[in-house]
């Protein structure tokens, strides 16, 4: 009788899983790195690994829908003449007229204007499009310079000095050829067609010390009116966050690995940065050794997708939020109506990221103006505008119930932690413990 | 000039002693020039290393400093005609958009960086970096320039009647760079190339421009961008 070993199926590497196995035949066949828009894809303890306790015997909650829960904000206090108020916590990142389409910068301006908050421009300068339809507009002060002008300093609400970004902490920018349409080449002074570096440092100043000098010729351009932000990548938010404020800033947007990039390097968005829910807690504590928590207010990015994730981010300290993947999503990226296109562009709904190659379907990512008008910018702009709704009230639900009437009430006692890495990260006890790692006492 | 139109002169000129009067002061009172006015002349003395001084000028007012400034003297400077008579530190006329910027002595790192028009002059040297990431700015130095000198330079014309140091223009785009002296290296993407006569005439232009009168355009070199990094390949991934 012969002897037949029992079957055992095929194993996989887990080192060596399929997509890893791909990407080796992708790099040797193609001989290039993989670049893609949109930040980390790799699961990292977030916002969703804590939990609100809300109101019980101890405390006591708001009533839903009939007592006030307040969701003013306003940034630029500590030197600016004119900060800025805003009505919601939830603000628009900055995306550049470049990287998207002018009827998506055209709806991002619309809907937040509509929901009461601010947007951003970004790497490429300000178009008259989006001035126009943003009641408040933050100015991105970026390495490039592309398209900077003083006249554009003056007329915006609120300058944003970018140091860096979650996505690619110490990277600069990639605009390729293909994006690159006669306008956009005339706002940057660059031939058509040709690929955009944006430099990862700025060409003027360098460190801390040069950095206050630099705020100080911005604000005395613009004659001290203007809110000055300085935007840093979460690497080491307590460093930076203490150095910021020593180089003058009025507001520290402050953005985790989640946030998402226009075109970076995939290496680079994977493997370089802090999530997000790590970086609050040294941020805020670097306000607070300095004495300038709510002085010098915070922003966070990277990430938020709900009311809840703002209330976590503004329980952790925040003073606000930034919303960039999501805005783009509320009017319409990544919409599965789309599916026989993405599909024909080797990928789906959900997972296109090849944003820097232009041929996004849902014409936002694109300068092709073919696919530009596929995007009703008035109709996007009310998507846009009820999604910051819905996460306003949702963040005003969890304030209440945690007896809170303002959204700035909510702090990190209202938490608790799901998984020990949260725990660590966030510095909130693990749920049912009073305990987190780094804390004596276990 | 007879003595009483001097007088008239020096009685129109508005002098800010930055010894004794806040750099705020200087800044609005410039800012406050209506397009059109008549009192556009002003004088600063003290300057004293001053940061920020005379920065987003968005007349043409005339402003005399006399000394040496620091960083960002006449930064975006739309318009306005600054001389100083002193040195400048780091980030001098940094994205000017318009007018004309004289510095009679020396000028610290970055010099005219991201400028987007208008008219540098540095009678002495300029530090490293100069004219980094240049966007349309014309650029003159009387003397040399030091390393990573236009680094991405996208358009303008940077003229230099002295030396160069290394990796002169680096990564450049399509600004023009025109050097008497030495070369101590080129920058990634950086070469010589023929002087036309266009260039010459530009060349001239610019010298004019600039106020040199005892050189010659023909004495000059030309260089600007291979193009060869203008889209990426991953074959030219040394080049960096």
């Amino acid at each position: 009788m012969s002897y037949h070993n029992p079957f055992t199926p095929p194993r996989k590497s887990a080192t060596f899983d399929d997509y890893t196995l791909a990407e080796i035949r992708r790099a040797a066949a193609t001989g290039i790195y993989d670049i893609r828009g949109a930040g980390t894809k790799r699961k990292v303890p977030h916002f969703d690994d804590l939990l609100f306790l809300g109101a019980s015997i101890s405390r006591y909650p708001l009533e839903g829908y009939r007592e006030k829960c307040d969701t003013t904000v306003t940034l630029g206090t500590r030197f600016a003449k004119k900060p800025i108020t805003l009505k919601t916590p939830i603000t628009i990142a900055g995306m550049s007229f470049g990287a998207l389409s002018g009827n998506a910068k055209e709806a991002l301006g619309r809907g937040a204007t509509l929901a009461g908050t601010s947007t951003t421009t970004g790497d490429g300068g300000m178009t008259d499009e989006e001035r126009g339809h943003s009641q408040t507009l933050v100015y991105q002060y970026l390495p490039s310079r592309y398209g900077m002008n003083p006249k554009d300093l003056r007329r915006a609400d609120a300058i944003e000095v970018v140091v860096g970004q979650g996505a690619k902490p110490g990277g600069g920018g990639m605009l390729l050829g293909q994006k690159i349409s006669d306008r956009v080449a005339n706002m940057r002074n660059l031939p058509k067609g040709i690929d955009q570096r944006s430099a990862c440092r700025h060409p003027d100043w360098t460190g801390p010390d040069d950095l206050e000098i630099k705020i100080l010729e911005l604000r005395e351009i613009t004659d001290w009116e203007k809110p000055i932000y300085i935007k840093v990548g979460g690497a080491r938010p307590y460093y930076d966050t203490a150095l910021a404020v020593k180089a003058g800033a009025d507001v520290v947007v402050l953005d985790g690995m989640q946030g998402g990039t226009a075109a970076t390097q995939d290496v680079f968005i994977e493997n370089v940065g802090m999530p997000t829910l790590a970086c609050i807690r040294p941020a805020v504590q670097a306000l607070q050794d300095l004495g300038m928590h709510r002085k010098v207010q915070l922003i966070v990015s990277g990430g938020i997708r709900s009311g809840a994730d703002v209330a976590k981010a503004l329980a952790l300290g925040a003073d606000a939020v930034a919303i960039g993947t999501a805005a783009l999503v509320a009017i319409g990226d990544n919409d599965p109506k789309w599916e026989s296109e993405y599909q024909a562009l080797g990928t789906t709904a959900g997972a296109y990221d090849d944003w820097h190659e232009g041929k996004d379907p849902a014409g936002i990512t694109t300068q092709d103006p073919e696919l530009a008008k596929r995007l009703d910018p008035v109709a996007a702009g009310r998507r846009l505008a009820n999604y910051l709704k819905v996460m306003t009230l949702e963040a005003q639900t969890i304030a209440r119930a945690c007896g809170k009437n303002h959204l700035h009430n909510l702090e990190p006692e209202d938490l608790c932690a799901l998984t020990l890495e949260a725990a660590a990260m966030a510095q909130i006890p693990l749920a049912g413990t009073g305990w987190y790692p780094g804390k004596g006492g276990f | 000039m007879n003595t009483s139109v001097q007088q008239e002169s020096l009685e129109s000129m508005r002098v800010f002693d930055l010894a004794t009067t806040p750099l705020r002061e200087l800044n609005s009172a410039l800012h406050a020039i209506a397009p059109g006015a008549n009192d556009t002349d002003f004088e600063v003395v003290n300057p004293r290393g001053s940061h920020s001084v005379a920065v987003g000028i968005d007349t043409p007012v005339t402003v005399e400093v006399k000394g040496s400034v620091g960083y960002y003297c006449a930064g975006m400077n739309d318009g306005g005609t600054v001389t100083v008579h002193g040195s400048a530190g780091p980030g001098v006329a940094e994205n000017m958009m318009s007018g004309t910027v004289v510095i009679e002595g020396d000028a610290s790192q970055y010099a005219g960086a991201t400028g987007r028009g208008g008219l540098l002059v540095i009678k002495g040297n300029a530090a490293s970096r100069c004219g980094i990431s240049m966007k349309g700015i014309d650029i003159v130095v009387h003397g040399s320039i030091g390393h990573m000198s236009a680094f991405m330079g996208q358009s303008g014309h940077l003229v230099v009647l002295g030396d160069a140091g290394d990796a002169l223009g680096d990564s450049l785009y399509e600004a023009k760079l025109f050097v008497r002296g030495a070369v101590k290296s080129l920058g990634a993407d950086c070469v010589q190339k023929e002087m036309k006569p266009k260039h010459l005439k530009l060349l001239a232009d610019l010298l004019e421009k600039a106020g040199v009168t005892d050189v010659k355009p023909d004495e000059f070199k030309r260089y600007g961008s291979a193009r060869k990094l203008y889209n990426f390949n991953i074959d030219n991934a040394d080049a960096y």
